[in-house]
């Protein structure tokens, strides 16, 4: 056997290991709980109060204009100044959430804004009140735009959560590093280290694909209009 | 009897309804004429508060609803809404769900019926507009014709007061117009109330009880429609039509016009 096969298959578990319980566990808390984030963030931009909106933007204007690595540092060194002491995990998972609802709330605005008022004049002309309307009629067809956008987030934060290597979360790249520091084969595994981002992108690609093609069919998109 | 009193609606400071009084008595149909920009799709927006008037008030039932300015009470707006149906002119059919569930969707969310209630009222109405066979069909693998029939028997789901219909064949080419026409006509036939706002003459002529015709914003002519469209009074209204008539004409098929020539009718 090749040394260098030998020596990926050797540290493919404990790569593997930290991807599953570090980086999987991590992206997923933080996509879920960015969304929700996203979520309201949008709903207060479009319908809220002038203090919410004002808010809001704020909020969205900061996220996007500072780079990620500095607001995870912000986050797990800085706060403790502030007498506001985090683990490493906790920081990471609130800096993702805070990131993810920023970016994902311009596109659960973008999509919630583009259903025609139409559908909403529709559902409230039988008799239904906006919460209704918004439920039942505005965000099925809203989700439905919104996986391929909500997908690049999803996918780009898989990738993004590396960053946590550098408040001391020992994921994925992390593992990658100490493996490298006693090995000294930086080439062999850190593109060991990123086939695994890859491998996990890629099933996101799939689930991305599934969903859509989930969507247009309970539209009869797939079957010839007559 | 519906009633419409003193309605005033302008936007952004621009006068679209001017003291506007209709009455609309129970079991007959009446068209809503004029003039792109006349007001007669606002003025029907007005009886299902799609748009909220700034003066008048309007009777629809046992609700009495006089406007202020202010946004009137959610409820009454609710009381309102479930009297009322409405059609509209490129359908508004919920792409997601197929012909059934858009007709049972008032009958699940709005009236909180069992499911196999509303499917079995959903089914009789579909049938209505000779559609039952489409019943699991999705909004995009129907002509627009069907679109506009299902979106007719969602609007009737509720039972309705008033069904309220807004251009309803603006959007379809003649034939798809015609099938329109017919289920319309039928509803007329078995005592449905209607306002509609058209200035498709073949539907006005072939449906309407009663017509008003409306220019900027004010009433110009009330009457029967069989005399309000042969004998109009005023000189606006004779001219609106002479207009509506060599327009027809200008459709694909020349020959149709003249057999459903509003006199004919």
């Amino acid at each position: 056997m090749p040394h260098w096969l030998d020596l990926m298959l050797q540290s493919l578990g404990p790569l593997l290991w930290a991807a599953l319980i570090f980086t999987v566990p991590l992206t997923l808390l933080s996509f879920v709980f960015g969304l929700t984030l996203g979520f309201l963030t949008a709903l207060a931009r479009l319908y809220g109060p002038a203090p919410l909106v004002a808010l809001a933007r704020f909020y969205v204007w900061i996220i996007r204009g500072t780079p990620l690595l500095v607001q995870l540092f912000v986050i797990f060194y800085g706060l403790p100044s502030a007498g506001i002491l985090l683990d490493a995990f906790p920081a990471a998972l609130i800096g993702f959430t805070i990131n993810v609802g920023a970016y994902s709330s311009e596109i659960v605005r973008a999509v919630i804004a583009s259903i025609p008022r139409g559908q909403w004049e529709a559902s409230y002309s039988i008799g239904m009140n906006w919460s209704q309307a918004l439920r039942r009629t505005v965000l099925p067809q809203a989700m439905r735009v919104a996986v391929p956008p909500l997908s690049n987030t999803f996918i780009s934060l898989v990738k993004d959560t590396s960053l946590a290597a550098a408040i001391t979360v020992p994921e994925l790249f992390q593992q990658a590093q100490r493996i490298v520091s006693v090995s000294y084969e930086p080439l062999i595994i850190y593109i060991e280290a990123a086939l695994i981002y890859l491998a996990l992108s890629s099933v996101l690609s799939i689930l991305q694909e599934r969903l859509e093609l989930r969507f247009a069919r309970s539209a009869g998109a797939l079957e010839s209009a007559t | 009897m519906i009633h419409l009193s003193a309605i005033e609606k302008s936007f952004g400071g621009l006068a679209v309804l001017k003291r506007v009084s209709v009455s609309v008595a129970e079991g007959t149909v009446t068209a809503l004429i004029g003039p792109s920009g006349s007001g007669k799709s606002t003025l029907l927006r007005c009886v299902n508060l799609l748009e909220i008037p700034e003066a008048g008030r309007l009777t629809l039932g046992g609700e009495v609803l006089d406007f202020t300015g202010r946004p009137p009470a959610r409820d009454a707006v609710r009381r309102i809404r479930r009297q009322t149906g409405m059609v509209f002119q490129n359908f508004q059919l919920f792409p997601h769900r197929t012909a059934l569930g858009n007709v049972m969707e008032s009958l699940l969310v709005v009236q909180k019926w069992p499911a196999p209630k509303a499917r079995a009222r959903a089914l009789e109405l579909l049938d209505k507009v000779g559609l039952a066979h489409k019943a699991e069909a999705w909004p995009l693998q129907l002509s627009g014709g069907q679109q506009q029939r299902v979106a007719i028997a969602r609007a009737l789901a509720s039972s309705p007061r008033v069904l309220l219909c807004d251009e309803p064949t603006s959007a379809l080419d003649p034939e798809l117009a015609q099938e329109v026409v017919d289920v319309l006509a039928r509803l007329a036939r078995e005592g449905t109330t209607m306002m509609i706002a058209t200035h498709d003459l073949r539907l006005a002529a072939s449906v309407a009880h009663e017509a008003i015709m409306l220019d900027a914003g004010e009433v110009v002519e009330a009457g029967a429609s069989a005399e309000l469209f042969t004998t109009p009074r005023q000189a606006r209204t004779r001219r609106f039509i002479s207009t509506l008539t060599p327009d027809v004409s200008l459709a694909p098929s020349p020959a149709r016009h003249e057999t459903h020539e509003p006199g004919a009718a």
